[in-house]
């Protein structure tokens, strides 16, 4: 019977100490919600520069952690996200941008699309328009070619049908 | 005649950009660094740990700063051109020990030379990050002043020293 209620207890600790165990491994605590939240909005706006089509919060790699490191202990100094993304410009260049800036020498990267669609467009219409005209200049007829006409469509021209 | 005239523009154009595409190095991320002071740091030193090291102690001279950890594998194969570059007392070459265990460090440079005049230690990579390194070997190139004035990505090799590095230190040293 003892042996019974140990067990219950056992059983009983166990399950409460499951859900702690989890959130051990799932890092943040209650406090730091926030600023894993702000962690992961400045990390989306960084690229991993060893695997170029991530954002540092997508990577696993090394450097991504540790990039991650870093913006998680500037934000502990009261650094603005501004402030963490200038500092990584710095060091690694625009391209750590994952969303380029607008300046002029990316204004073809960022507009380049759109004029090309633009321009398809204009050849579009363009091209509908000739053919519209084309079509309602439906060349005159001569007398001679109505008559032409007539007599195919009746089917006495036999030598034409065939 | 015109109707192809105008869709072998278009693939002629096409064809360029994309050869011009394939010609360039996505992985060379052209460093902000250049003409820029090194940024500053002191750490100790691999081999003796109480002494340390600081780009400010190589002020007046022209000096290589090699980022490389015994974990790096094409570290591996720079390394020989580093040691060869040392014996000709051309230009001093410091290291960086990035992200590396001491032991480890220490041990790939009994093993395969060591080039070095001195290594850093940067046990936690955060002088990596200062100097924007992203993948090791990463090799700076700095003047008198302190200034940046060349970064190669990726290992070195004899043609990059002929080429590039070697004329560049030559230049930088005839500089007042």
């Amino acid at each position: 019977m003892p042996n019974k209620a140990f067990l219950f207890i056992l059983l009983a600790l166990t399950a409460l100490a499951l859900p702690q165990a989890y959130a051990g491994e799932a890092e943040p605590t209650a406090d730091d919600v926030v600023l894993e939240k702000r962690v992961n909005a400045v990390s989306e706006e960084l690229r991993c520069l060893v695997c170029q089509n991530q954002t540092i919060a997508d990577s696993h790699a090394e450097l991504a952690i540790d990039l991650k490191n870093q913006v998680r202990e500037k934000l502990k100094q009261g650094m603005s996200e501004r402030e963490i993304v200038d500092y990584m410009v710095e060091r690694y260049g625009d391209f750590v941008l994952y969303r380029p800036q607008v300046k002029s020498s990316t204004l073809l990267l960022w507009f380049g699309p759109f004029a090309l669609l633009l321009l398809a467009f204009g050849v579009l219409v363009a091209k509908l328009r000739q053919r519209r005209k084309a079509m309602r200049e439906v060349p005159k007829l001569s007398a001679d070619d109505h008559a032409r006409a007539e007599s195919l469509l009746s089917g006495k021209d036999k030598g034409a049908q065939s | 005649m015109n109707r192809f005239l105008l869709p072998l523009g278009i693939f002629i154009v096409l064809v360029i950009f994309l050869g011009v595409g394939l010609t360039l190095k996505p992985r060379e991320v052209p460093s902000p660094f250049i003409g820029k002071p090194a940024p500053a740091f002191r750490v100790p030193q691999l081999h003796e740990e109480s002494k340390t090291l600081s780009p400010e102690d190589m002020r007046g001279k022209v000096w290589l700063l090699n980022v490389w950890a015994s974990w790096c594998v094409s570290c591996r194969e720079e390394h020989p051109v580093l040691v060869d570059l040392a014996r000709q007392n051309l230009v001093p070459i410091y290291g960086l020990n990035y992200k590396d265990k001491r032991e480890d460090g220490l041990a790939w440079l009994n093993d395969g030379g060591n080039p070095y005049i001195a290594s850093a230690y940067d046990r936690e990579g955060n002088v990596g990050i200062d100097y924007g390194v992203y993948g090791v070997p990463e090799t700076f190139v700095i003047d008198k002043l302190g200034i940046i004035r060349h970064k190669h990505i990726g290992p070195v090799t004899p043609e990059a020293l002929r080429d590039k590095i070697i004329p560049l230190v030559k230049e930088l040293n005839s500089a007042k």
